[in-house]
Formats: structure tokens, C-alpha cells, sequence
């Protein structure tokens, strides 16, 4: 039995069950040991994670095709966007570091909208094909999600590292913000999603 | 005999005492309810000391340097941050220093401010806001990420001049080691199970 169908609310933060008040009261309802606000679920899980993933998605367009460096070498100008990054690597003799920042920064962001707006429909069709799989699904994506900020990451080295006078000037370029906030926006998705959602369905649908 | 509502199913599990070592999982759907942890109060102390340690290293120490045709350039941690800021990418410098420098630094000190007072059986007061707050930054600390980047950035820019690592870089690598034991040494139950007995 889930604590719902008993009548009890499992706290978020620190997981003690208390007895759920009756939702006409109105006020909000506190957990007695650590003091956090009592949900049921996740508050207006499905609209806000649909939200968050939208925007996240409109986020990716820009972070692709606008330069995330800018190198000034010698007086000539080079922009790179994440994939010419990757191509630069493959075609030097670094194949993997390539795949590195490939995974990380193309293949792991759209994976995890794709999948995330998959669960979404699932849960909104009350789908109640393999509630363990996809359950199984959420941990990846909500696990893997923080590796993309990687490539944010070597921008910052490169830009301390190579400094003007020396050799070249490297400056971040405007998808560099796009692309931090396609991870930042991606991660507060993967938070809003209840994946109790998926098994209130199964209770639902054995009723 | 512990009630747990699974928090990825909602499943109400039983759960009896656990031996040493052993972790409890959610019979529908294998999520992690518990996991008991040896000498978890006197483990995590002494990595997180083990952690501002190295965090006042890493802080004050050269982070990397680059020599090209004579001349030794030197940064530490926080330049990228610097010139990022410099650059007018203020949102994109806020956002390293805020995951890669403040939030390690504010945990580990959240942590103190928790487990010292615990170990003396007198939790401190605040205790359970505190660690709500510490819980909640836990998915925003990215420094085992910046490792990642780090390895990157020396591979894209090995071909073009020599990389000298600092005791900064080394500092922040056992850094990552540290903080990821003090995590996993971590009871989140015990803690708020001590806070229950002293309300």
C-alpha cells in the first residue's frame, strides 16, 4: 500500500510519515520533525516540469548554432560553436575527448529532455507499461544531468589560461550562457518531476 | 520495526534494524530507503576537517600554469571566475563560483555547524533548517564536474604549450575524493533521528 492510499504523507526532506490533513483545512501542513512543508507530491509537478523543460529546450537551439569560444590569434578571429569543438578534437588526434564532450554536451542534454517529456506523457496518459523501467529511466536522467556543465567548465580554464600578449586571446562567446542555462533549467526539471507520479497511475488502474 | 514511505513510489515499506553495512531498498520499485553507516558522526567530522584543509589550499596556492616560448603564466582557481566576469559573462561567472567554490564551501561548514554539536549529544540549535538547506544544495556542488573540465582544458591545450599543474589543482582533486567520502559517510536518518529524541 502507498502512504497516499493510507492516509499518510511521507515528508520530502527527511522522510518521516505523518498523518495527512484532510485537504479542505486549507493551510499548509508542516513536518513535525524537520519542519518542511507537507506535499503529497511534488506541488504542480507535471506543469512546472513541462514548463522548465520548454524552456530548456528553446535554450539548446541557441547553444548550438551561436560561437561558445571566441579565439583571437595574430589578429585573425575564430568562433567556435560546441560541435566544431568536437569536430577540432576528432580531427587532431583526441578522439576521445571528443566523445567526452560530445556525450556531455550534445547527447546527454537532449536525451534527458527527450526522456523527461516522455515520462511526462506517460504519466499524463496513466500509462502502466513497466512503472519500474521508468522509474529506472528518472534516476539516470536526473544522475547524469549535472556532467553537462563540463564543457562550461573548460571554457572557464581556457579563458584563464590563455590571455592576451602571450599567444592568442580566448573570450567565452554568447552560447556559453545559453548552454549554462540549458543545464541549470534541465536539472530544476528533473527535480520538479514526482516520480511517484508513475505508480499513482498503477494504483489507479488496479482500483 | 521503522515505517518508510519509499520516495520514489510511495510504497510504505517495513524496515527492522539494520546490521552494519546493509542498505535497505524499496521492494516495488529498488529505490534506496536506508543504508547504515559505520561511525558515521566521527567519519564525516573528520573529512569535512580533512576538506576545509585542503579547500584553504586550493584557495591560496597556484592552480595552473602555462609556459610558452619562456614565459610562465601563472592563474589560480578563481581567475577563469575573474575574467569571465571581466569579459561582462557575470551570470556565467556567478554560476562557476557559486557550484564549484561557494556551495562546497558552505556545505562543509553546514556540516561542522551539525555534527559537531552531535557528537557531544547536544544538537545545535537550528539544526534541522540548517540541514534542509545542506540537503537541498547537495545536486549544485559540480566540483568533481570542474575535474572533468580541468582534464579537458590540459588535453586541448597540451599541443600548444607546456601545462604545469599546481599544488592548487592536486589540492582540489583530493578535494573531490574528500567530500564525496564525507557525503557518503553521511546518515541523513541518524541525524534527524537524534533530533527527534532532543526536540
Amino acid at each position: 500500500m502507498s502512504a497516499k492510499q493510507l492516509g499518510l504523507v511521507g515528508c520530502h526532506e527527511c522522510r518521516l510519515l505523518s498523518r495527512q490533513r484532510r485537504p479542505e483545512s486549507g493551510q499548509e501542513a508542516y513536518c513535525p520533525r524537520c519542519g518542511a512543508t507537507l506535499h503529497l507530491r511534488k506541488p504542480n509537478s507535471i506543469k512546472r516540469t513541462w514548463a522548465l523543460l520548454i524552456a530548456a529546450f528553446i535554450f539548446y537551439i541557441p547553444a548550438n548554432v551561436l560561437p561558445i569560444t571566441i579565439t583571437t590569434s595574430l589578429g585573425s578571429t575564430q568562433s567556435d560553436t560546441i560541435m566544431s569543438g568536437v569536430i577540432y578534437f576528432l580531427l587532431h588526434g583526441s578522439p576521445e575527448i571528443a566523445l567526452v564532450i560530445f556525450t556531455a554536451s550534445i547527447f546527454i542534454p537532449i536525451c534527458k529532455l527527450v526522456v523527461m517529456a516522455y515520462l511526462l506523457v506517460s504519466v499524463q496518459l496513466k500509462s502502466s507499461w513497466r512503472p519500474h523501467d521508468r522509474t529506472q529511466l528518472y534516476r539516470i536522467v536526473e544522475g547524469i544531468g549535472r556532467w553537462s556543465m563540463v564543457d562550461i567548465y573548460v571554457v572557464t580554464i581556457l579563458v584563464a589560461l590563455v590571455k592576451l600578449g602571450v599567444f592568442a586571446d580566448i573570450e567565452a562567446g554568447p552560447a556559453a550562457l545559453y548552454f549554462a542555462s540549458v543545464v541549470v533549467i534541465s536539472m530544476f526539471a528533473a527535480q520538479s518531476f514526482d516520480p511517484r507520479l508513475i505508480w499513482d497511475a498503477m494504483e489507479e488502474n488496479h482500483e | 520495526m521503522n515505517l518508510i514511505a519509499c520516495h520514489e513510489c510511495d510504497l510504505v515499506n517495513r524496515i527492522p534494524p539494520l546490521p552494519r553495512r546493509a542498505a535497505a531498498r524499496c521492494v516495488r520499485c529498488g529505490g534506496l530507503l536506508l543504508r547504515s553507516k559505520p561511525d558515521s558522526v566521527d567519519r564525516t567530522i573528520a573529512l569535512t576537517l580533512a576538506g576545509i584543509v585542503l579547500f584553504l589550499v586550493a584557495c591560496s596556492f597556484p592552480f595552473l600554469s602555462m609556459e610558452n616560448a619562456g614565459i610562465v603564466q601563472e592563474t589560480a582557481l578563481f581567475t577563469g571566475i575573474y575574467n569571465l566576469y571581466k569579459q561582462k559573462m557575470v551570470p556565467l561567472a556567478t554560476l562557476v563560483l557559486i557550484t564549484c567554490v561557494l556551495v562546497p564551501l558552505f556545505q562543509m561548514l553546514c556540516l561542522l555547524y551539525i555534527m559537531i554539536p552531535l557528537k557531544r549529544n547536544r544538537p545545535a540549535r537550528h539544526t534541522a533548517p540548517v540541514f534542509r538547506v545542506y540537503l537541498h544544495m547537495q545536486p549544485w556542488g559540480l566540483m568533481e564536474v570542474y575535474l572533468i573540465g580541468i582534464l579537458v582544458a590540459l588535453v586541448k591545450l597540451g599541443k600548444m604549450a607546456t601545462i604545469v599543474p599546481g599544488l592548487s589543482v592536486i589540492a582540489f582533486g583530493l578535494l573531490v575524493f574528500v567530500l564525496a567520502g564525507a557525503y557518503s559517510s553521511l546518515d541523513p536518518h541518524l541525524v534527524w533521528e537524534r533530533l527527534e529524541k532532543k526536540p
